[in-house]
């Protein structure tokens, strides 16, 4: 057996995904190339965990996005709410005073549009 | 869970302990900033609005990252039919190493940093395994299913970047002549 044959294996050994057993075993543990590249693989491994703990700042207004992306869609379920039930209402008689309430929304929802694209300019 | 229940505030809090890790693991798997940025308010937004399909036995990052990662990877997705080569798997690595040592300079304790860098220079599928896998620690399971292959594909492409990365890293003197001609 070569180091070829096993190549493949070895990036699945350092976190024990991959176990060698038989011909494949014999060779990496006669093999210092094979050994060699296994230290370099669990180096690897060990330094894509330490990324896990690093972070980097996402550049301000990031927050405010997204919280004015989660209400804009909580308003515009809303407005659809609103809208359907205003159909239900025309024909019971109280049409207005309904429209009143869903226009106040849609003016919401659209202030809340404009302010998402001044934070992310 | 409270936000379950479709608190507003309740989520909007879960929002603002978790947005820079999702932040963080997009821009990880995009590569860009605004591509990361349009990823975590995507996620979010599909996080809010799948609430009620949130298993409360996950925790709510291992759920959010698997739901970022999906965003990640339809963005990555539409780039990529407008900038074709992006996706391929076989595409070399730029190499950033000219004329220093990498294994000396690794050794050195600057190896955190060349693996980022390396990160960055992996094709997008290959990247995106190796981030979710090793760094996130999704299973084989989610990473399959939120990007879409198989878990055996998953896996092949996992120990793909992995070699990439440690090539990358730790190219072996004598494997080239740009190699060769560092051998000592
Ligand atoms: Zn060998």
């Amino acid at each position: 057996m070569q180091c070829e044959d096993v190549a493949n294996l070895l990036p699945g050994v350092g976190d024990g995904s991959v176990t060698l057993r038989g011909s494949a075993r014999w060779h990496v543990d006669r093999c210092l190339r094979c050994q060699t590249e296994l230290v370099q693989y669990r180096k690897v491994l060990r330094s894509l965990r330490t990324l896990r703990t690093e972070f980097l700042e996402p550049a301000p207004g990031l927050l405010a996005d997204i919280l004015a992306t989660i209400a804009e869609s909580g308003e515009r379920h809303a407005v659809r709410q609103l809208l359907s039930g205003r159909r239900a209402a025309y024909f019971g008689g109280i049409a207005a005073a309904t429209a009143a309430g869903a226009a106040g929304v849609v003016v919401l929802a659209s202030m809340s549009r404009r302010s998402r694209f001044r934070v992310a300019s | 869970m409270k936000a379950r229940q479709g608190d507003h505030a309740a989520f909007e809090e879960l929002v603002r302990v978790t947005y820079v890790d999702a932040y963080n693991l997009a821009y990880r798997l995009t590569g860009d900033e605004d591509d990361a940025r349009d990823v975590v308010q995507d996620a979010y937004l599909r996080a809010f609005r799948g609430l009620k399909r949130f298993r409360g036995e996950a925790q709510f990052t291992t759920w959010l990252y698997r739901i970022t990662a999906n965003c990640a990877a339809s963005s990555l997705g539409k780039r990529a039919r407008h900038r074709h080569d992006v996706l391929e798997d076989d595409e070399d690595i730029v190499d950033l190493s000219a004329r220093v040592d990498p294994a000396e300079q690794a050794d050195r304790g600057a190896v955190r940093d060349r693996v980022k860098a390396a990160l960055a220079e992996l094709p997008p599928r290959l990247r995106a395994v190796v981030v979710l896998r090793d760094v996130y620690d999704l299973s084989h399971e989610a990473i399959a299913t939120e990007l879409g292959i198989t878990e055996s594909a998953a896996k092949v492409r996992l120990h793909r970047a992995r070699r990439k990365l440690r090539e990358r890293l730790y190219p072996i003197p004598g494997e080239d002549e740009r190699d060769a001609r560092h051998a000592v």
